[in-house]
């Protein structure tokens, strides 16, 4: 029913305009994407194409239900999305190095588990027990980041053994129960609580005013050193309806509890990996590692060590999404983190356009993806379909984004080099 | 054998001493002797071809210079001193440069980025991505480079002679002393294969020594001013890059000549003479 329509939208229209086509130039074919991408930064025009299947699968669940685009329902979507979409954040990262993270899921479970036997079991801080479960995170990806970068074992394996075996200690670290209940307000609150509506006004405002004067000062500083700028009306229409889309979100959550804690934890997350991927060296040299390993190592990029802290980085963030589902659910079990965790962290940002073939994507693809599957699952349960058919549906969706991805490379790669 | 004895090297006028000088280099992978006693000199400003056929030594020799996979004997001399070059980072920071054929490009990551990977300039905590692309810009109008629209264009995007000029430009990011060039223009269309061979032009009139290696001798005698010959991982012969000289070139390629390396070493400029 939804697969993704082949951006009907979002990618060609507003990237024709060619601002030197005065120059002198013998091929023309460099300048169709550029435009966007110099004005969106890598990923974003997919983005944009998520956002019109977003909105098609919410108008076609919109008819199909009306209850499905009230306040409460979109406040539910959101704090379902939350564990799911911060696991997905890590997953990016893997992906965008053109490897993939299996153990995802397992480690957030293992993750639940350690914060619910520390806290709950041992009577730790309920703050140095989820420190701990970070760090279990960040060595499990040491772990296997290490082996396989160092060892050149595909990660493929290496993480499916991983997610056998920390289910296993799971397993073990829940005891014979396979139970524990958590209600120290310190973690149950990230989940379950939501922002006042005055702060979340005041969040919302000053997340825009941040969004507008760093792209204003940016501006400046290309206008100073009379670099080519981004076309006014473009700058204000972006700018526009990513504050309009804030507000109204704001609005409408407040309809009903307010903004979830947990969601602005999830975004949080995204605004800050987005920015390590996209502005510092570091992501410089993960998306150059995902594009062409042998020529980021004789750049004289350590392209081990910058895996490695991805998948370091990726299993961290995986017990992240551990801990705000073990939030949510008020407790963690032999389930946590199994099923189709794994597989919903990974199909997201892959729906939301990150390539699995590595180097190409936005992280903000995590929370849109998350969304996207969000959103069908959300929908079908108003619904009242049975498992079997959203597990198909699903599965479609995924299939169809993969088989974009790939029909898209093969069109960069016939273009590309001739 | 055809090169010219160290007679030259310490009456040279100021500045005219070569920039790279081999001698007798010898590489052996196990029993196969790569390369066998090989010399070779490059001097600033000057292109100089390397040709052989196939399994000749060429890219040996030029993994040698560039400490990819070091000489096992011979020595090497950088501006008249005795260097050990036994890691890439070795030639790099002596000021050589090296385009391999792959490019060794990220297709994913736009011109700036790639002419930048690996020096990225920074500010604070982040890229500093306007001054990256100013200089980027600037590197590109130096070397006359007007092929590229966009500096923001995805590598991936561009044609094979818009890759070859990116990769160029960043072997030139360093500011070397000597480029060497791996096939620049195999598989290149004839506009594009002119616009790298102009760029080549462009490294030798800014003083730099270029070594460029290449199958297509229609090239090598349109940009090349000298021309060595590797044969069987031995010097074939060293030639002028004029045009009456192909039939030679060829000869020692192929080595129909090569009982007579005498008739290589006539037209050396700088020494010569000593032929054995």
């Amino acid at each position: 029913m939804s697969t993704p329509a082949p951006a009907p939208v979002g990618g060609p229209t507003p990237d024709e305009h060619d601002p030197t086509a005065s120059a002198v130039s013998l091929e023309a074919r460099d300048g169709t994407q550029t435009g966007l991408k110099a004005i969106f930064g890598g990923g974003e025009a997919a983005s944009l194409r998520v956002l019109v299947v977003l909105a098609l699968i919410w108008i076609v669940f919109t008819i199909a239900n009306d209850r499905f685009l009230t306040a409460g329902n979109l406040t539910n979507l959101t704090l379902q999305v939350a564990a799911t979409g911060t696991i997905s954040v890590g997953v990016v990262l893997v992906l965008l190095l053109g490897e993939i993270d299996l153990s995802v899921g397992a480690v957030s479970g293992v993750s639940g588990a350690v914060v619910g036997a520390l806290s709950v079991q041992h009577g730790w801080s309920p703050y140095l027990a989820m420190l701990a479960a970070l760090l279990v995170g960040a060595s499990i990806g040491l772990l296997q980041g290490s082996i396989v970068t160092w060892l050149g074992i595909p990660s493929f394996v290496i993480t499916l053994a991983g997610l056998l075996t920390w289910q296993g200690v799971q397993l073990k670290v829940l005891g014979e129960q396979g139970t524990i209940n958590i209600s120290d307000p310190a973690i149950t609150n990230l989940a379950n609580t939501f922002l006042a509506e005055g702060l979340s006004w005041i969040v919302a405002l000053a997340a825009i005013a941040l969004l507008v004067g760093g792209t204003l000062m940016g501006r400046r500083r290309r206008q100073a050193a009379q670099l080519e700028l981004e076309p006014t009306i473009r700058t204000i229409v972006r700018l526009g309806s990513i504050a309009a889309a804030i507000l109204i979100a704001v609005y409408v959550v407040n309809q009903d509890r307010g903004v979830p804690v947990s969601l602005c934890i999830l975004i949080g997350l995204v605004v800050v990996v987005d920015a390590v991927v996209t502005r510092t060296r570091y992501g410089r040299h993960v998306l150059a590692a995902g594009g062409n390993e042998e020529a980021t190592r004789r750049a004289g990029i350590p392209t081990r060590r910058v895996k490695t802290l991805v998948f370091v980085l990726a299993s961290t963030l995986a017990a992240a999404g551990g801990i705000l589902a073990a939030s949510r659910l008020l407790a963690v079990n032999q389930s946590s983190g199994t099923g189709d965790v794994l597989l919903l962290a990974i199909a997201g940002p892959v729906i939301a356009g990150v390539s699995l073939f590595g180097g190409r994507g936005s992280v903000w693809a995590a929370l849109l993806g998350a969304l996207v599957i969000g959103s069908i699952s959300n929908g079908m349960d108003l619904l009242a379909f049975e498992s079997s058919v959203k597990f198909i549906v699903t599965g479609a969706v995924l299939a169809g984004a993969v088989v974009l991805d790939a029909l898209a490379r093969k069109r960069r790669l016939s273009q590309g080099r001739t | 054998m055809s090169t010219q004895t160290q007679a030259g090297a310490p009456a040279a006028p100021a500045g005219g001493g070569p920039l790279l000088r081999l001698r007798g280099v010898t590489k052996r992978f196990g029993a196969v002797q790569a390369l066998a006693d090989v010399d070779l000199e490059v001097r600033a400003g000057e292109v100089v071809a390397l040709v052989g056929d196939n399994g000749a030594g060429k890219s040996t020799l030029i993994k040698a210079i560039s400490g990819v996979s070091p000489a096992d004997e011979g020595r090497i001399e950088w501006n008249g001193h005795d260097v050990k070059i036994g890691a890439p980072g070795d030639a790099t920071s002596l000021g050589i440069a090296v385009v391999y054929q792959d490019l060794a490009l990220c297709d994913n990551l736009d011109v700036v980025a790639n002419l930048h990977l690996g020096r990225e300039a920074r500010r604070g905590p982040f890229m500093d991505e306007i001054a990256m692309e100013r200089e980027a810009r600037s590197l590109l109008d130096s070397l006359a480079v007007r092929t590229l629209r966009s500096v923001r264009a995805e590598v991936g995007m561009l044609s094979g002679g818009q890759r070859q000029t990116v990769a160029i430009a960043r072997a030139m990011t360093g500011s070397p002393k000597m480029v060497i060039l791996d096939e620049p223009t195999a598989a290149l269309g004839v506009a594009q294969t002119e616009q790298v061979l102009a760029l080549v032009s462009r490294l030798r009139e800014r003083g730099l020594g270029v070594i460029l290696i290449s199958h297509n001798l229609a090239d090598v005698f349109q940009v090349a001013d000298r021309i060595e010959v590797l044969r069987l991982g031995r010097n074939g012969g060293s030639y002028p890059a004029r045009a009456d000289q192909r039939q030679a070139v060829v000869a020692a390629i192929t080595g129909v000549t090569e009982d007579h390396p005498s008739v290589a070493t006539d037209a050396a400029p700088p020494t010569g003479g000593t032929s054995a």
